[in-house]
């Protein structure tokens, strides 16, 4: 074997096991891999448990490759050469049949965890969640609590230990809301309503971001998620109540209009049903918002 | 409706009758862009100087743009992918620069909107011009010469094929100097590519980048599938070819049922563009969402159609490195023909966070997964294929190496994102970027590259040199791997993909800068290739093969000259077993009798002539200048009205001509 292929083995099984070492020893800044919420936790418990099931598959895989190469290679003048043995059934029946079964387990655990782990799902538990309101604009997300009658701009802040109901819709191209260290995201789309039910686990602060291309400031479309305990948000809902900026259709109409790299806001909510007119105005049978005098429930956009 | 639509619209921008939107405007660029457009122009008057001062003008005319013959679009086709290439890449080295340097409060050197038509380019680039340019080559080259025919079925219709695959090609190119380019991401979802969010041309070239290169595809795709069923030689049953013409087979089938779903789509979102109509809108009962769901209708078989025939070229490479028999024949048949079938039932796995709901994405998740299952089989059968053979660790082995480790980490994380709710966390990362790239690169790339090695001496009649070509190898390998594993670490702490800035306090700037580290080293890996290139034909009188048969070949194109007479085959050979010259070579080379004159198709001018007036026809429609897109449709039926009533699109090479050109062979064959 030729040394350069040698040395080709030896660094792969370095490399691999560097990148390997790194992950290990960094596990706590690997937001996927060490998440801070329950729902989190499930689907980096999925994640892992799936890569060990494929292991089962992928590691003869590596051994065999490097063994034919090693005992194969021409120079080696092995005995054993066969040009023509080309079947074996048993070894078709392993290769087709072990990651036959392997899938059918995994295609098990997807049902399992899509079920429970279903964005849409509330979760359960004694304490009340918190509804929070999300709309994805250019470039910035407005969330809009409805029974604090508060809204923000690119910051939340909700207790630990706390379901959060969030319903989603966006006023702007397609986004993608993800908060990793508390799990899975959901798209952000016009017209729509999706949900996504997410939970704190404890005390942190938290990065969420769109996870979907949506124009020129979408790499600003970051806020942080704070949790904090009931008092501290309590608190901190209170101080919010008193802001003296309103939101309401007006400011919203200058809030939606495009700008990046938005700094936190808040905001008095104004107008209770903001968030179901962003979502209705798009299924109107005539592009409402374009045209004047079609609505007259609430202003045009 | 429509032309209130029109008029509202050229109302609302600066528009001539003659110039359409196109003013002074378009030509301003900043000065990256400028460099860009500079350097390709510069390029382009080098290209016409080196052909005008040479005189080789007609040659290029009669030889090589008007010829139908299989191997010299080919090998066309190969030209236009090496040259998309280094554009793909650049973009890629440029993406990565970004990336480095846009943190905390710098924001890079590159603006948003660059950036965005950037990342949009290189995946429009990689898969439309790198990866479908490099399988047409081979499929153009090797199909014909493995089922022992002397061309394809329909060789005027490849030649347009090549044009309109070209033209998408250049119109991309024309982008960067006139106007701009997309920058809603390569498959482009609205409402992000459309009027409301992008009224611009970007869109537009993209849009008309992909329907004219679709179309050509799919001429491809209908070219070759009416081939590979009617024109092989005799002897040659289904199960008799060999596996690279399956795989090609399998790909074109997927061609021949995917491509129509993007023409229809990419047509309907130019409809909505041009006309104003609402099929995927966000109002007006228009859906995005069945934009989503179509454009992956068609854009996960196209990922299929790519990496198939690089698992043919391994099916190939690893039984000829082997000197043995391809384990597990049958078995590799069914598992193409499986994951054929699968690639068009996993669609929706490219947006489970849609939220169709649990069901819908178990069944996604499940089908998903299953596709691992014959792709894995594919890999133990090629392995099996080394055991007990004679593994010679020539080029094509170690890119076969290569794709065993790459492709098998990038399988695994795929069927990871297949476990729906773990793809819940992932989706969208650059966790995902790491994947596809290990399957695209790792898979389609080295395959390619594998077959590229391989068959180069049949193409161009000398070896490559192949100390370069491991020095190139060990490049691409390790390059990759240096950009992969951080991008996959990346994804995991929740750096999304085309992102064009992150704050300092993610701490992530450090595995940008190793990723980018790895990007630089596949870089020089090119290098090593473009230099292999360049040794390889200054040492070509060293490493011609004068016999045809350089690599102790399986199959029936090794059994013609390198590079082949414009007919293939003086005889139309007869197959008695699945690897026919191998055979041949165990029990005697049948003899044959007197040659006679042979029947060949006539090179014409036509399928240059519609590439050029669909190139104007789409710069008509991107810019409005409808005068010059009507003039140019009127003139795309004229050409094919010609062609149609042309009478003598055939000639026959004499008898005498063929004695000659084979008695050369014979000699060549001798003084070896």
């Amino acid at each position: 074997m030729n040394k350069l292929v040698k040395f080709a083995f030896f660094l792969l099984i370095l490399l691999s096991a560097v990148f390997i070492g790194l992950v290990v020893l960094n596990i706590e800044n690997i937001a996927v891999l060490s998440p801070e919420g329950m729902i989190g936790q499930k689907q980096s418990n999925l994640l892992v448990l799936s890569i060990y099931l494929m292991l089962i598959i992928v590691i003869p895989v590596f051994i065999l490759a490097w063994f034919v190469v090693w005992k194969y290679e021409v120079s080696k003048k092995h005995t054993d050469y066969d040009p023509e043995w080309n079947h074996s059934t048993i070894a078709e029946i392993i290769w087709w049949g072990v990651p036959c079964i392997i899938v059918i387990i995994l295609g098990v655990m997807t049902w399992k965890g899509s079920h429970a782990l279903d964005p849409f799902k509330p979760i359960v538990s004694d304490t009340k969640p918190l509804r929070i309101q999300v709309v994805a604009l250019q470039w910035k997300w407005l969330f809009i609590y409805p029974e604090q009658n508060i809204a923000t701009v690119n910051f939340i802040q909700f207790p630990e230990k706390t379901p959060i109901a969030f319903e989603i819709t966006s006023d702007a191209p397609m986004n993608s809301f993800w908060i990793p260290d508390l799990g899975g995201q959901i798209y952000a789309m016009s017209g729509m309503k999706s949900q996504l039910h997410l939970i704190a686990d404890g005390i942190g602060s938290y990065r969420g971001l769109s996870a979907n291309i949506s124009g020129d400031g979408f790499s600003g479309m970051t806020f942080v998620a704070q949790s904090s305990s009931l008092e501290d948000f309590e608190e901190w809902v209170a101080s919010a109540q008193n802001s003296p900026d309103p939101l309401n259709f007006q400011s919203y109409r200058e809030l939606a209009k495009p700008s990046s790299y938005n700094v936190p806001a808040i905001y008095q909510l104004g107008e209770e049903g903001l968030f179901d007119w962003i979502v209705m105005k798009y299924v109107m049978p005539m592009p409402a918002h374009k045209e004047k005098g079609m609505n007259h429930v609430f202003p045009t956009y | 409706m429509f032309f209130q639509h029109i008029k509202v619209r050229l109302a609302a921008i600066e528009y001539s009758d003659i110039f359409g939107r196109l003013t002074l405007e378009a030509f301003k660029h900043d000065a990256i862009e400028a460099s860009v457009g500079i350097s390709i122009i510069f390029g382009s008057i080098i290209l016409v100087a080196v052909l005008t001062y040479y005189k080789l003008w007609t040659w290029l005319w009669t030889e090589w743009l008007t010829s139908v013959d299989h191997k010299k679009i080919g090998v066309m086709y190969l030209v236009v992918t090496v040259l998309m290439l280094f554009k793909g890449v650049v973009d890629a080295l440029m993406m990565r620069a970004q990336q480095v340097l846009s943190v905390g409060d710098s924001f890079g050197y590159l603006t948003s909107s660059h950036y965005q038509q950037l990342f949009t380019a290189h995946g429009t680039t990689m898969i439309f011009f790198v990866a479908m340019g490099a399988v047409a080559a081979l499929m153009n080259i090797i199909v014909p010469l493995q089922i022992g025919a002397r061309d394809v079925a329909f060789p005027f219709l490849n030649n347009l094929s090549f044009w309109l695959f070209a033209v998408g090609a250049s119109l991309l190119m024309v982008s960067l100097m006139i106007g701009e380019f997309s920058g809603a991401g390569w498959v482009g979802y609205p409402p992000l590519s459309g009027l409301e969010y992008n009224p611009g041309v970007g869109i537009d070239y993209w849009i008309w980048s992909l329907q004219i290169s679709g179309i050509g595809s799919l001429l491809t795709g209908i070219n070759f599938l009416v081939t590979i069923f009617k024109m092989r030689c005799p002897g040659m049953t289904l199960m008799k070819m060999p596996l690279f013409v399956w795989s090609v087979f399998n790909s074109v089938i997927l061609i021949v049922f995917a491509f129509p779903i993007l023409t229809a789509t990419l047509a309907m979102l130019s409809l909505d563009r041009l006309l104003g109509m609402h099929f995927f809108t966000s109002d007006f009962g228009g859906s995005a969402m069945m934009y989503v769901n179509l454009i992956w209708a068609w854009g996960h078989p196209e990922v299929y159609i790519l990496i198939l025939p690089a698992f043919g070229v391994f099916s190939e490479v690893v039984a000829t490195f082997s000197e043995k028999r391809l384990f597990g024949y049958v078995s590799m048949v069914w598992a193409l023909i499986s994951i054929t079938i699968l690639s068009f039932l996993v669609w929706l796995h490219h947006f489970f966070t849609m939220g169709a709901g649990p069901n819908v994405n178990t069944f996604f998740g499940f089908m998903t997964m299953i596709i691992a299952v014959p792709t894995g089989v594919k890999v133990f059968n090629w392995l099996f294929t080394m055991y007990k053979g004679k593994v010679h660790l020539t080029n094509p082995i170690l890119w076969f190496l290569g794709f065993v480790f790459i492709f098998t980490i990038g399988g695994m994380t795929g069927v990871l994102m297949g476990v729906a709710p773990v793809d819940f966390q992932v989706h969208g990362s650059l966790f995902l970027i790491a994947h596809f790239h290990s399957m695209v690169v790792g898979g389609v790339l080295f395959g390619l590259i594998a077959g590229y090695v391989y068959w180069f001496p049949k193409i161009f009649g000398f070896k490559l040199n192949e100390k370069l070509g491991e020095y190139a190898w060990f490049c691409w390998m390790f390059g990759f791997l240096l950009t992969a594993l951080p991008l996959y670490a990346l994804g995991l702490m929740g750096a999304t993909r085309r992102m064009d800035h992150y704050e300092a306090s993610t701490g992530w700037a450090p595995l940008f800068v190793v990723a980018a580290i790895g990007a630089i080293i596949i870089f020089c890996g090119i290098g090593f290739q473009v230099l292999q290139l360049l040794v390889s034909f200054k040492e070509r009188n060293k490493n011609r093969d004068l016999t045809g048969d350089p690599w102790n070949g399986r199959t029936l194109e090794w059994t013609t000259s390198s590079p082949p007479p414009v007919y293939n085959f003086a005889f139309i050979p007869e197959v008695k077993d699945r690897d026919a010259f191998w055979d041949q070579k165990q029990t005697g080379i049948p003899l044959h009798g007197e040659y006679k004159e042979i029947h060949m198709p006539k090179n014409t001018p036509l399928g240059f002539y519609i590439g050029v007036l669909s190139f104007t026809f789409s710069f008509g429609l991107i810019w409005y200048m409808m005068w010059l897109a009507a003039i140019s449709f009127v003139g795309i039926v004229v050409c094919i009205l010609l062609r149609l009533f042309d009478q003598h699109t055939d000639f026959y090479i004499s008898a005498a001509e063929v004695k000659k050109i084979e008695e050369q062979t014979l000699k060549n064959k001798r003084f070896v």
